[in-house]
């Protein structure tokens, strides 16, 4: 590893007039940053050790400015709207996840969707919408919080007026009520599991097709707060280790509310910081574990949320121009660690590429490029100006725009009753 | 394409199994113009288009039951097969010992899996009977000790169950093999929490003995710090009787940057304590400092963060103008200015 490092020297000093604003990981002091095992091998340090390595190999070659391989992923979407191989079996399941994964993807890189797949993708979202209200992983399957979710957002990012017809408001409010708790939590189906994912699930599909009753999130913000641990983050339900998807769920949710200041945010905003990996730039998780790319949007997609929830306390001390994270550093981790070369992101070099990964690497890279907003707005693009992406909403991912079209569509229409009396106990079956 | 007449004998496929000929199968409604469509294999296709005629009837039988093995094997994901599975197990009062053999099989195979998990503590709680998984959890997490489905059914085995006995034994067994296993960690604060607590003051000594014990044998370890944090927030760092010492005796051969973030910590708590054993002036400049060399040298991909604490300690202890983080004040908020996060007042 010191001819490695030897190599990368030489190599990064030789071509580096090319190279505009150095690359973080091309520092001189960047390889201080690897991984100390005190000289004490668990499984959890010979895993980081060998995570930096791969890291290390992977840069070398990136002596000139990252480049967002738009063209590339452009086709690995464009071809995954329409067919998937047999290796998509697995998510059978969960096909109005793939079109929101895509469809957002898309949106982040300013591509287009021609109006006939458009129109397509709502006919297609209409079948997975079950009579019962909700929608289901794919035609003729129950109705479920998470494909409610993708297929609410993905209507949003279309959204045409076909696009927000297709949703039964009347019946996705039934739907909720049915899967809603006494102690404020939600279950993700009839007979399903409850965690925090399902609130945040919840309260996104209720907010943007204004579907909220007075009574319809009774006890889900204190389900939410408890939740937060000692670690400052939030686990998936009361009890459990801190979580970069689940805190971002429960955030996220409790910004719906309207009670993100209830959290203890000082000791959440030291926990999701230190989740930013001083080697790779990417964040990990969990503490202790690796990097992973889809993390770029779970865990520095707080930092916006943080940033507005203590700037509504009147937190004076804040950045004006920057997330409270390393956002160069994230951006080098994606572009030089992330992309697979025939399109389409992954999580971490080695592995597979997937449209889940591809839709939060992207949402990530986007967070970390764009602080503020129309008014405040900075941009820190890494590499060429051509890596820009759209901005996104740090709650909903998907545009603002959207986000904004959709809430003005459906606060013209009023509210509906609950027509349907719900269980007040969980369908054992 | 089935012929109804010919029984094919060297088939597996379902449509042509003479069992199933009165079962006309139903397949994916995908509309004209599919999207997101995948490839599935004849075998796919075959075993949900049955799935499907069964769900429309409404059949409760063995040959049903059969069929959503063969489709679990397929999709373990699928949640609409894993509720009919359920609804057959209690129709055709099914022995849910042989359920568990079945479940513990594919749980071993799908560890990450969330339907798997559930379907197991649903078959517990109508046995009623979790005498079988803490020790299953525990062969789970010999394979991946930090699977998170796996740590939340342990969770919940013992909560509902109270089975509290032993466990905290079991943490120090996982942080002896993997000092760095954050999930062990959040374990040991579980079963302590519900257990002894952490207000009586030996228990609190125990505990920040047994962690600085540990950090001495992996400074860099950042769970023991967050741990050693964890558990003194309600009490308050700075109130620890001789933890000051403790730790600032450890700079010299175990100086991390957690041990420098965690002084600041200590500092900062003297300081909204406004505690009488400690010098005021002295914990206000020493945080700056330690902020400054954690943004600076330390930590710097946490530059941004150690800024902001430091600007936040100054502008609250500080006895000069107040700070920002430029030198023209933020504009003030106004409703065009932030996206609309909230859904409006009706």
């Amino acid at each position: 590893s010191c001819s490695l490092s030897i190599t990368v020297h030489v190599f990064s000093k030789l071509i580096m007039e090319e190279a505009s604003p150095p690359l973080r990981c091309f520092s001189e002091s960047h390889s201080s940053e690897l991984f100390s095992d005190d000289g004490v091998q668990t499984v959890t340090s010979r895993e980081q050790v060998n995570s930096n390595k791969m890291i290390k190999w992977m840069i070398l070659p990136y002596f000139f400015r990252p480049t967002l391989l738009r063209e590339q992923h452009y086709h690995y979407l464009k071809k995954g709207l329409r067919h998937l191989s047999d290796a998509y079996e697995c998510l059978d399941a969960s096909r109005p996840w793939l079109c929101y994964w895509i469809l957002h993807s898309l949106e982040l890189l300013e591509e287009p969707v021609p109006a006939a797949v458009a129109s397509d993708v709502c006919q297609f979202l209409a079948r997975c919408q079950s009579p019962t209200g909700g929608f289901s992983g794919g035609p003729c399957q129950h109705a479920h919080l998470a494909p409610t979710y993708a297929a609410v957002n993905a209507l949003c990012i279309l959204g045409t007026e076909e696009a927000y017809k297709v949703i039964n408001r009347e019946k996705l409010l039934d739907f909720l009520y049915s899967v809603k708790q006494p102690d404020g939590s939600f279950v993700m189906h009839v007979g399903g599991e409850v965690d925090v994912r399902s609130a945040y699930c919840a309260a996104s599909v209720a907010s943007l097709t204004n579907i909220i009753t007075p009574t319809l999130f009774d006890g889900t913000h204190n389900w939410i707060l408890s939740c937060q641990n000692w670690e400052g983050g939030l686990g998936g339900v009361p009890g459990l280790e801190a979580h970069g998807g689940y805190t971002f769920c429960g955030t996220a949710a409790l910004v719906i509310l309207g009670k993100e200041h209830m959290l203890d945010l000082k000791t959440l905003l030291r926990w999701v910081t230190s989740r930013q990996m001083r080697f790779e730039g990417g964040f990990q998780g969990r503490c202790n574990k690796l990097v992973d790319g889809c993390y770029s949007f779970w865990q520095a997609g707080l930092l916006p949320l943080l940033h507005r929830a203590l700037f509504k306390e009147g937190d004076s001390t804040l950045s004006v121009s920057s997330w409270m994270f390393e956002r160069k550093a994230l951006q080098e981790y994606i572009l030089l660690c992330c992309q697979n070369p025939g399109g389409g992101l992954l999580d971490k070099p080695g592995k597979s590429r997937d449209f889940y990964h591809t839709c939060y690497c992207l949402s990530g890279l986007s967070i970390a490029q764009h602080f503020g907003n129309k008014d405040l707005h900075n941009e820190l693009i890494l590499g060429r100006d051509e890596n820009r992406l759209a901005p996104t909403h740090p709650v909903y991912n998907i545009c603002p725009e959207k986000v904004a079209q959709a809430i003005e569509h459906f606060h013209r229409l009023p509210v509906p009753v609950q027509t349907e009396s719900t269980p007040s106990t969980m369908d054992q079956s | 394409t089935s012929n109804k007449t010919r029984y094919l004998s060297h088939s597996s496929l379902f449509l042509d199994r003479k069992e199933w000929a009165d079962l006309e199968p139903v397949p994916q409604d995908d509309g004209p113009n599919p999207v997101v469509k995948i490839a599935y294999s004849e075998k796919f296709t075959d075993v949900f288009d049955m799935f499907r005629a069964l769900l429309q009837n409404d059949e409760k039988s063995e040959r049903a039951f059969a069929l959503t093995t063969e489709a679990i094997d397929l999709n373990a994901a699928n949640y609409t097969v894993w509720h009919y599975r359920r609804v057959l197990l209690q129709a055709l009062d099914k022995d849910l010992r042989e359920e568990m053999k079945y479940i513990t099989a594919i749980i071993e195979d799908q560890p990450k899996n969330y339907q798997v998990w559930h379907h197991r503590r649903m078959v517990v709680e109508w046995l009623n009977d979790p005498s079988e998984e803490l020790q299953f959890v525990a062969e789970i997490l010999s394979q991946d000790a930090k699977n998170y489905h796996a740590w939340q059914h342990r969770q919940w085995v013992m909560q509902e169950y109270k089975l509290w006995d032993g466990e905290l034994e079991y943490v120090e067994e996982l942080l002896e093999e993997d000092v760095r296993n954050n999930s062990a960690w959040n374990q040991r604060h579980f079963v302590i929490n519900h257990t002894s607590g952490y207000s009586d003051s030996s228990i609190l000594d125990r505990e920040v003995q047994y962690t600085l014990k540990q950090i001495k044998k992996a400074p860099h370890n950042e769970s023991a710090w967050n741990y050693l944090n964890g558990i003194l927030q309600d009490g308050g760092l700075s109130s620890f009787p001789g933890l000051l010492e403790q730790v600032t005796e450890l700079q010299d051969t175990c100086s991390s940057p957690y041990l420098t973030a965690f002084l600041v910590d200590l500092y900062e708590d003297a300081l909204e304590t406004n505690s009488s054993s400690y010098d005021q002036q002295e914990m206000f400049n020493k945080a700056l400092e330690l902020c400054k060399f954690l943004a600076e040298e330390k930590d710097t991909i946490r530059r941004e963060y150690w800024n902001y604490v430091s600007r936040s300690l100054q502008n609250t202890y500080g006895s000069g103008d107040p700070v920002s983080a430029s030198s023209d004040p933020p504009p003030p908020p106004s409703s065009s200015q932030l996206p609309d996060m909230e859904p409006s007042d009706p």
